[in-house]
């Protein structure tokens, strides 16, 4: 065994209306910052985790994202393994 | 007969004494179940009551699905028993897989706390037999995530089945299809975003609370 290092992002689905994003985005013109545009918001979840390999640290984080870390309802997930 | 309900209590729920208070008054047996019971006890209504279930970490009603009372709801709920989902109880039926769909941020990022009108649209569910089709009920919401959503394939299954139960007059949280309250399939688990306990007496503002309470307990009866 071997512990891995796992990056998660939570991000709104395409197509899912982000009221955070949304706002973030209303504020920059008043910061005079211009041509920023699809602002999303979502979440950075950092775990380590025990496996045989990355395949196999890979493949556990996603299904802790799939049943826990994200609704798949309205999220999707990324997921980066890094050895540690 | 007395109906019996277990009101369940997470860390950080805060209206199971306002649900229990109310259903006790309609003559109902009402047990608050700490989430690490393993059972039921025989309660013929489940009330997830509102409030911040596991302090909303992660997602609102994302931890509370895996508490271990959570499996005894699921068994009820699939063997027909009532389950009414109020607020957060939505949210948590709805993370619980019980309720197609998920509660998002309110549009306009406010947290609202008011007075809504809102329609009956299925008046042949356990929660609204004693309504109406079409009544009006005076309801008071208090969430920052309410807004209802779901994929278009199941939105059409909602509507052909008769699921949604009740939707706002004037939408205030960009609910999808205005849906403010909805059932699963089979009838029996109503989830939604206003809390009927809070307008059960007319020095409140309201008493049609009472109109989907008595109609739950109705039901209740005629299942015994």
């Amino acid at each position: 065994m071997s512990r891995y290092l796992a990056k998660v992002d939570v991000m709104p689905k395409d197509g899912i209306s982000d009221p955070q994003g949304q706002t973030i985005e209303r504020a920059l013109p008043a910061l005079g910052l211009k041509g920023i545009s699809s602002v999303r918001v979502g979440k950075s979840i950092s775990l380590q985790i025990d496996a045989t390999d990355e395949d196999d640290a890979r493949r556990r984080v996603s299904e802790v994202c799939a049943r826990l870390l994200s609704n798949p309802v309205i999220e999707s997930f990324d997921v980066v393994v890094l050895p540690l | 007969m007395t109906v019996r309900a277990a009101a369940v209590v997470f860390p950080g729920t805060n209206c199971e004494r306002d649900c229990a208070l109310v259903l006790e008054r309609l003559g109902v047996s009402v047990e608050l179940l700490w989430h690490t019971e393993p059972h039921l006890h025989g309660a013929d209504i489940v009330v997830l009551p509102g409030g911040f279930a596991h302090g909303d970490y992660l997602r609102t009603g994302a931890i509370a699905r895996f508490s271990p009372v959570m499996d005894a709801v699921s068994a009820h709920a699939r063997n027909g028993g009532l389950v009414i989902g109020i607020c957060n109880g939505f949210q948590v039926l709805c993370e619980a897989g019980l309720l197609p769909g998920a509660l998002r941020k309110n549009r306009g990022l406010s947290f609202l706390c008011h007075w809504t009108e809102v329609r009956v649209c299925n008046h042949a569910t356990p929660f609204t037999s004693r309504a109406e089709e079409g009544q009006r009920l005076k309801l008071p919401i208090n969430h920052f995530e309410g807004g209802y959503y779901c994929d278009e394939s199941t939105l059409a299954e909602l509507r052909e089945n008769g699921q949604v139960a009740l939707r706002y007059e004037h939408n205030p949280n960009g609910s999808l299809d205005d849906i403010a309250g909805i059932t699963n399939a089979a009838g029996n688990v109503l989830g939604l975003m206003p809390h009927p306990e809070r307008a059960c007496e007319a020095l409140l503002g309201s008493e049609d609370g009472v109109v989907l309470l008595s109609s739950m307990i109705d039901s209740a009866l005629r299942a015994a």
